[in-house]
């Protein structure tokens, strides 16, 4: 039982307000995730790779698998 | 608030209506019909039912009505809740409360999750017949040797986190 009046609520704009509010979050929701992903996923892998190949010997790589006994052929 | 108690005092003596006292969340069924074969159902999605929760009246919610077809201004403020409540079970408030039934249902969802995992446990000692020999331990191990030596993944996958010199795995 209200005794007391109210504050008179918002009437108009409230689809306007709404959009606003999601289409900022969504931009900076989206922004934020691609950036989170190319630098605690992307970057590292490449850098991973880069490490990987830079002093990478294929010759003595398959040296070791040839003596590992893995091929049919190259024994 | 005081003339809702006074009012549900009245209902408690009078005995208006068919229904009795409900305490919020109890379904009324309309005189011969078993719950819950009722027409009358509010919730939050869809709260205006079809039909009035009182349908049948007696003769002062009778008269109650007759006063309702005049200008509301005569109608007194407990006059007006007597009409909410005939025409509605539950106010808004009411209606939307929030309630503890969510504890029983994980509660009882687990309890079951943990039933099923006896159950299996049972199955997998007295059912299952035995390992095939690809997945015996000795074949695993031979199968993780071989991929070990064909460096599977060896920039971040498996091999990378092999030590080759020391024969055993990367801290």
């Amino acid at each position: 039982i209200a005794s007391s009046a109210l504050a008179k609520p918002q009437m108009c704009g409230l689809l306007d307000k709404r959009l606003l509010f999601h289409i900022v979050g969504a931009i900076i929701v989206s922004l934020g995730v691609a950036a989170f992903y190319k630098f605690a996923e992307a970057e590292p892998r490449k850098k991973a790779y880069a490490d990987f190949y830079r002093n990478y010997d294929s010759i003595k790589d398959f040296e070791e698998m040839r003596k590992a006994g893995i091929f049919q052929r190259a024994k | 608030m005081f003339f809702r108690t006074a009012w549900s005092l009245v209902l408690r003596k009078g005995g208006l209506g068919i229904r009795g006292i409900h305490s919020p969340g109890d379904t009324a069924p309309s005189k011969g019909k078993m719950p819950p074969y009722t027409n009358y159902h509010a919730q939050r999605s869809y709260p205006m039912p079809d039909e009035p929760f009182c349908t049948e009246l007696n003769a002062e919610q009778q008269a109650l009505k007759e006063k309702e077809k005049g200008s509301w201004t005569q109608l007194s403020h407990a006059e007006k809740v007597a009409l909410y409540r005939l025409q509605f079970h539950e106010t808004f408030a009411e209606m939307n409360h929030r309630s503890n039934e969510w504890k029983t249902v994980m509660g009882c969802v687990f309890f079951f999750c943990g039933f099923t995992a006896l159950l299996i446990w049972w199955q997998r000692v007295y059912v299952f017949p035995k390992k095939p020999l690809t997945l015996t331990d000795e074949w695993k191990s031979q199968q993780l040797q071989r991929i070990l030596d064909m460096k599977g993944n060896p920039v971040q996958g498996l091999a990378s986190q092999w030590d080759y010199e020391k024969k055993e795995w990367k801290k």
